[in-house]
């Protein structure tokens, strides 16, 4: 079975400018921030961004390599606003597709299941429908007759995620309590890379853990990266909790004058 | 001060808002009530301390906590989506405009394609407001707030909830009273006025004409209990203030 281990340099030179990347994490939580922080590093823009936004969305943003972001919203959850994204938008930098929670989710398992859309009760009646003037709606063919909007697939050429264990064939295991949306992202995408606190043996990982923390099967994922600490500042429960102070200074510090320190290669990946 | 003094004390308008938020929750029976906003928050829990004890509550991540912090259950945000499609939750967002119709916003003010001021986004409004009860704390009544129109509409009012069949606004909650839409036309009304506030603060503070009772109900007084539970057990720290000053 094939070693699927590499670096978070050589996970990123398998993405291409123009690319669909969905990005794990929720919030300002577990945010694959390693990987972030090498695509930054990279040269690839003219992004679409799938993402449940935090950071990730933030720093895109603000290093110019969205063209189009999907997202329900973007936040630094004890920061409730995110500065560099509020900046870009009010600017009009990019391209958005405002959807609901909801539906990214249905967006997200049509995906996975290659249906082209599952229906949702959520939408019909809000601006979603005004600023989104492509999504369609679909009616029951029952006997209700309810119309429901038609969320279209959230397919990803690539997925970026962070879970807190992974084997080097690429089952990842969440040990904190929300695994968002993780597998789902590496479901709908073409190639998954997953980078983890610490790459441990197989039988490892049921050890001490239950064998539903196993979340992601390896069948959807293309590359293992190990990084510790790889969420930082976002937290990664259990292994830790988010660091405020290194957030507000990230929210607070001109993002050229942050990105000078933070994407210097002498930070290690995942320091 | 001894505890004892400190119950004697007059109750406060953060206290009214407290008791405002928890009637919000009033024989919903085995739902989940997801309360936004620390008012908001301490009002849930003193309704599941009292008089709706089937009520459920989260550790605002993803558990299912009794009111002692006792893990009860696990909901990760993805099964926290399908209680919402299933109606079995009664939330109370926030807002950053809200209409006379009740319909919300927390995305952005100003024009979408290039706001004024970007906000949070539309999160689970658009879910919340087609699936199960959503009602509204807003902690500072004003103009700003309470707009004719909302720039972008998250939560769905009820002009444009025709065959949505699961909708229902049961209130909003703001530092000055209570409102809801028992009118004939679903637009927004005047149900109690929270002590010491008179109905020109209200109007001034609102942009659109609401419906106002021929007699208006001044919003209720806590019980020496409830008083009790916020002052000592729920919020010993008062940070409700922060929120309503008095």
């Amino acid at each position: 079975m094939s070693d699927k281990t590499m670096t978070a340099e050589q996970a990123v030179s398998r993405l291409e400018s123009g690319m669909t990347l969905g990005i794990g994490g929720w919030g300002s939580r577990r945010k694959p921030m390693a990987l972030v922080r090498a695509l930054l590093r990279s040269g690839v823009t003219d992004l679409t961004v799938v993402s449940c936004g935090g950071p990730d969305v933030g720093m895109l943003a603000a290093a110019g390599r969205i063209r189009k972001l999907v997202a329900p919203f973007v936040t630094l959850d004890s920061i409730p606003l995110e500065p560099h994204y509020r900046a870009a938008r009010e600017s009009g930098a990019f391209e958005l597709m405002e959807v609901d929670e909801a539906m990214f989710m249905w967006g997200l398992h049509a995906a996975a299941n290659r249906l082209p859309f599952l229906p949702v009760r959520a939408g019909i009646g809000s601006d979603v429908m005004r600023v989104n003037p492509g999504l369609r709606t679909v009616t029951s063919p029952y006997e209700d007759g309810e119309t429901f909007v038609a969320m279209p697939a959230l397919r990803l050429d690539a997925a970026l995620v962070h879970l807190n264990r992974a084997d080097r064939l690429g089952n990842g295991q969440y040990l904190g309590p929300d695994p968002y949306f993780d597998d789902l992202f590496c479901e709908a995408a073409e190639a998954a890379y997953l980078s983890c606190e610490r790459i441990v043996d197989t039988a490892e990982l049921t050890k001490e853990a239950a064998p539903q923390t196993l979340l992601v099967q390896r069948h959807t994922v293309t590359g293992v990266v190990e990084a510790p600490n790889g969420a930082h500042f976002t937290s990664c429960a259990p292994d830790y909790g988010r660091d405020e102070a290194a957030q507000r200074k990230y929210a607070t510090t001109p993002w050229a004058e942050f990105a000078e320190g933070y994407l210097a290669p002498s930070e290690g990946a995942g320091s | 001060m001894t505890a004892t003094r400190a119950l004697l004390l007059p109750p406060t308008r953060a206290e009214y808002c407290v008791i405002a938020c928890a009637e919000a929750w009033r024989g919903d029976g085995e739902v989940l009530a997801s309360p936004m906003g620390l008012i908001a928050a301490v009002g849930a829990r003193l309704a599941r301390l009292t008089f709706a004890p089937d009520l459920l509550l989260t550790d605002g991540e993803a558990l299912l906590v009794r009111p002692d912090g006792t893990t009860e259950g696990w909901l990760p945000y993805r099964r926290h989506l399908t209680l919402v499609t299933g109606g079995r939750r009664h939330v109370m967002m926030g807002a950053s405009q809200i209409d006379r119709f009740g319909n919300q916003n927390i995305s952005c003010i100003g024009d979408w394609e290039r706001p004024k001021r970007q906000l949070l986004g539309v999160r689970g409004a658009p879910v919340n407001t087609l699936n199960n009860p959503t009602s509204y704390w807003i902690p500072k009544h004003s103009r700003r707030v309470f707009v004719e129109r909302v720039d972008m509409i998250c939560g769905v009012g009820y002009d444009h909830a025709a065959g949505a069949r699961h909708h229902r606004i049961p209130r909003v909650v703001s530092d000055l009273g209570v409102f809801d839409f028992a009118t004939p036309d679903h637009s927004m009304r005047l149900a109690s006025l929270h002590p010491g506030v008179t109905l020109e603060q209200v109007r001034e503070a609102t942009s659109f004409d609401l419906t106002i009772p021929d007699e208006i109900p001044p919003t209720r007084e806590p019980t020496p209990d409830e008083l009790r539970l916020i002052r000592e057990v729920l919020d010993p720290d008062n940070t409700r203030t922060r929120e309503v000053g008095s």
